[in-house]
């Protein structure tokens, strides 16, 4: 080992530094960006409210709280639908501060179908296209000013066959 | 390759107006093919929307999505000619994104 002039190792100083290197190499490696972009993508993604069966279950686990009915809340969906794996439901509300809006289909094997982000400057009002397994209730909820509230509609779904 | 979103977003006075169609299975996980294998879940699980590179919308999807999605929202602001980014990630991790030009 050679001893430099200041007493320290200059073999030890490069095993050192080639060390420090390697372990900012490794720290490199390290996928911070994408494994925190995707923790952040399922952090917003309520995975447990979608995999819950009945409604309540779900409102429950994506808002922790429970809806009052609300006749505020228009709920436009057909009273006969045709074709089950396409039913057209909107909702729109004249409530104010509205922050999220979602879909439930009772009888669904998952009840929760669909929940929107509203934010600031967005229209409370949605319109999109769901699957219902049968004939069932559908709620929409509303979240408002920190509260929830709900609409109910019973939508028959005919199984084959042209209506009736 | 060409983009599985199609949007039309249009302006009329201090809103714009969007609507999304996009390609997609949005296979549930319930359903049995022809050889009575079940189809697995594949469908899209959060889909967002930026204007002014502020976000406008986010939908949160499960399987009781209709295939071939739709959604309609409207938002105050937007001009014609500016841009509204719409993207979308599946259960499967596959994303797809485009860049649509207000009318």
């Amino acid at each position: 080992m050679t001893i430099s002039d200041n007493g320290f190792s200059t073999a030890r100083r490069l095993i050192l530094k080639g060390a420090g290197a390697v372990a900012l190499i490794g720290l490199g490696n390290i996928p911070f960006g994408f494994a925190s972009a995707f923790a952040a993508a399922n952090d917003k993604y309520p995975e447990e409210a979608f995999k819950a069966k009945s409604d309540a279950d779900a409102i429950k686990s994506l808002y922790g709280k429970t809806a009052e009915p609300s006749d505020k809340v228009k709920l436009d969906a057909p009273e006969i639908a045709e074709n089950g794996t396409v039913v057209p439901i909107s909702v729109s509300t004249t409530l104010a501060d509205v922050t999220s809006i979602s879909f439930l289909v009772s009888e669904n094997p998952n009840a929760l179908a669909a929940s929107y982000k509203i934010p600031a400057g967005t229209l409370p009002s949605v319109a999109n296209r769901l699957k219902m397994a049968k004939t069932s209730n559908v709620i929409a909820i509303v979240e408002a000013g920190g509260k929830l509230y709900s609409a109910t509609k019973e939508v028959k779904v005919t199984v084959g066959g042209c209506g009736g | 390759m060409a983009s599985t979103i199609r949007v039309r977003a249009t302006s009329s006075g201090d809103t714009t107006e969007v609507q999304a169609l996009i390609q997609h299975p949005m296979d549930s996980g319930f359903v049995k093919d022809a050889k009575g294998d079940t189809i697995p879940p594949h469908f899209i699980q959060e889909l967002t929307f930026e204007y002014d590179g502020k976000s406008v919308f986010v939908a949160d999807w499960g399987a009781g999505v209709s295939k071939d999605p739709y959604v309609k929202f409207s938002f105050k602001g937007g001009k014609k000619g500016d841009d509204l980014k719409i993207s979308w990630v599946d259960n499967k991790g596959a994303t797809d994104t485009t860049t649509a030009k207000i009318q």
